[in-house]
């Protein structure tokens, strides 16, 4: 399993811990990434503006995959989502393909398909497995209670992404189960954390992240787990401007699989986690 | 009586053409709509913003009704979740419908200024953050053994950019002429 790593623009920015912790989780099952030191934003900020563009974005890094004969893996499920809708798109719009690539061809770039658009998640479902996955707990997260959090873009639209339903979710659940832990149901699994809306209207996108926090904290978990370095920051940082104390840890699922795989929590960048994990750490 | 001038719908007022420009744009399926309001019922913005309803979006684009849509702060609030296209029994794919109306008031001129300023990042730096934070990140990043992220190839993004011509549409004088 070989692919050209795409960091996105959340990650390096603010959750490099997701990005630690999914290569230490990554080596464990012989999983190869190559960097390479010039993608672009994936475009999908760019949609709202000019879809053109947004398009065009896009395609320059699918490009630069299919130069190095590998398919793309993302930690970043709005990433992920753009970089496969728009490879969907120009795969069905001769149109828009060859627009796309008379602006690549000025860069002596070219879309042609050979390279699919991948998620950490989804890799470690479908081509690591949830078998192979348990193999390597050495450390169960028994009786540790996990709210997952799947985030729109993972899951939505599902013709395109094609990965897990959308109304009913459970992909996330079997890779926590797979560490161990219990994986908890709440009333508002598959509403939107509200981080997309902050930068237009503050307070809307905390109400709707206090409706979430309420919903996890009646069903009483350790535990938040996300997939996506966007809402996490939401639920891990924002949660700490609501005025409500809610104190409940936010983790990438690469950190929890390193846990149970037996990393120390350094080595999966927990301290960078706004809110302290302590409660599990504890126990484990 | 102010109130119910607001409501009334001047068809003269109405642009016939706008659901045509939205569907060029990639809101390609707008006129299947027939105003069932699952969208709206299935938006988490509109169950906690009373002045965002997806459902009258779409009715007031398909009418035509140019002057309403391209100016209003609302469809700035759209948080893009899918929830709407992937329950729309008619297949409007109101998500991305309510992208193309946003794309053609980024054209007259309207956009909000967080987007605003978002697209700015990328389109002048390759990527939604700036080069002396790249350098900060990259300080962090070192100490966690991680590979920095490289500096882009500035050059490749300006001739491919020229192409889309999308820093044209969010010239400032442009804007300015909107307000």
């Amino acid at each position: 399993m070989k692919y050209v790593y795409f960091p996105g623009c959340v990650i390096p920015q603010r959750e490099n811990a997701y990005e630690l912790s999914a290569r230490r989780v990554a080596e464990k099952f012989g999983i190869q990434l190559i960097d390479l030191e010039d993608l672009n934003c994936c475009g999908f900020f760019l949609e709202p503006i000019d879809r053109l563009s947004a398009v065009a974005f896009a395609a320059r890094n699918i490009s630069l995959a299919e130069e190095n004969g590998c398919d793309l893996l993302t930690l970043c499920p709005a990433c992920f989502g753009h970089l496969t809708r728009v490879r969907t798109e120009l795969l069905r719009e001769h149109g828009l393909r060859k627009d796309v690539n008379r602006a690549l061809g000025e860069i002596n770039k070219k879309f042609e398909g050979s390279s699919q658009i991948t998620h950490i998640a989804k890799v470690l479902l479908k081509e690591v497995g949830v078998e192979k996955i348990r193999e390597t707990v050495i450390k169960p997260l028994k009786k540790i209670r996990v709210a997952p959090h799947y985030g729109c873009h993972i899951v939505k639209p599902s013709d395109e992404i094609q990965f897990d339903s959308p109304e009913r979710p459970r992909l996330l659940d079997s890779l926590i189960k797979a560490t161990g832990a219990e994986c908890i149901d709440y009333l508002e699994k598959r509403l939107c954390c509200g981080a997309p809306v902050m930068g237009v209207d503050k307070n809307l996108a905390l109400r709707i992240l206090m409706k979430k926090l309420d919903s996890i904290r009646k069903v009483g978990v350790d535990v938040i787990v996300t997939v996506c370095p966007f809402c996490h920051t939401h639920f891990d940082v924002n949660q700490l401007r609501i005025e409500e104390e809610y104190q409940i840890p936010v983790l990438h699922y690469t950190q929890l699989l390193g846990l149970a795989q037996g990393f120390n929590p350094d080595e999966l960048g927990l301290w960078e986690n706004r809110v302290p994990a302590d409660n599990i750490l504890s126990v484990l | 009586m102010a109130e119910a001038q607001e409501r009334i719908v001047r068809l003269d007022e109405a642009d016939m053409e706008f659901s045509e420009a939205i569907a060029k744009a990639g809101g390609e399926k707008i006129n299947l709509c027939f105003q069932c309001g699952t969208c709206s019922a299935s938006c988490p913005v509109a169950r906690f913003n009373e002045n965002y309803n997806p459902r009258l979006i779409l009715r007031a684009a398909a009418l035509g009704l140019t002057k309403r849509v391209l100016p209003s702060e609302v469809i700035w609030l759209c948080v893009a979740c899918y929830s709407c296209t992937e329950r729309c029994p008619r297949g409007v794919r109101p998500t991305e419908v309510i992208c193309a109306i946003r794309n053609l008031a980024v054209k007259k001129g309207y956009v909000h200024p967080f987007f605003q300023m978002q697209a700015a990042t990328i389109i002048n730096f390759g990527r939604a953050f700036k080069e002396e934070e790249r350098v900060d990140f990259n300080v962090i990043r070192g100490d966690m053994n991680l590979p920095p992220i490289g500096p882009i190839k500035l050059e490749e993004m300006v001739k491919f950019l020229r192409f889309t011509n999308v820093k044209e549409l969010l010239s400032v004088e442009k804007r300015e002429g909107a307000r």
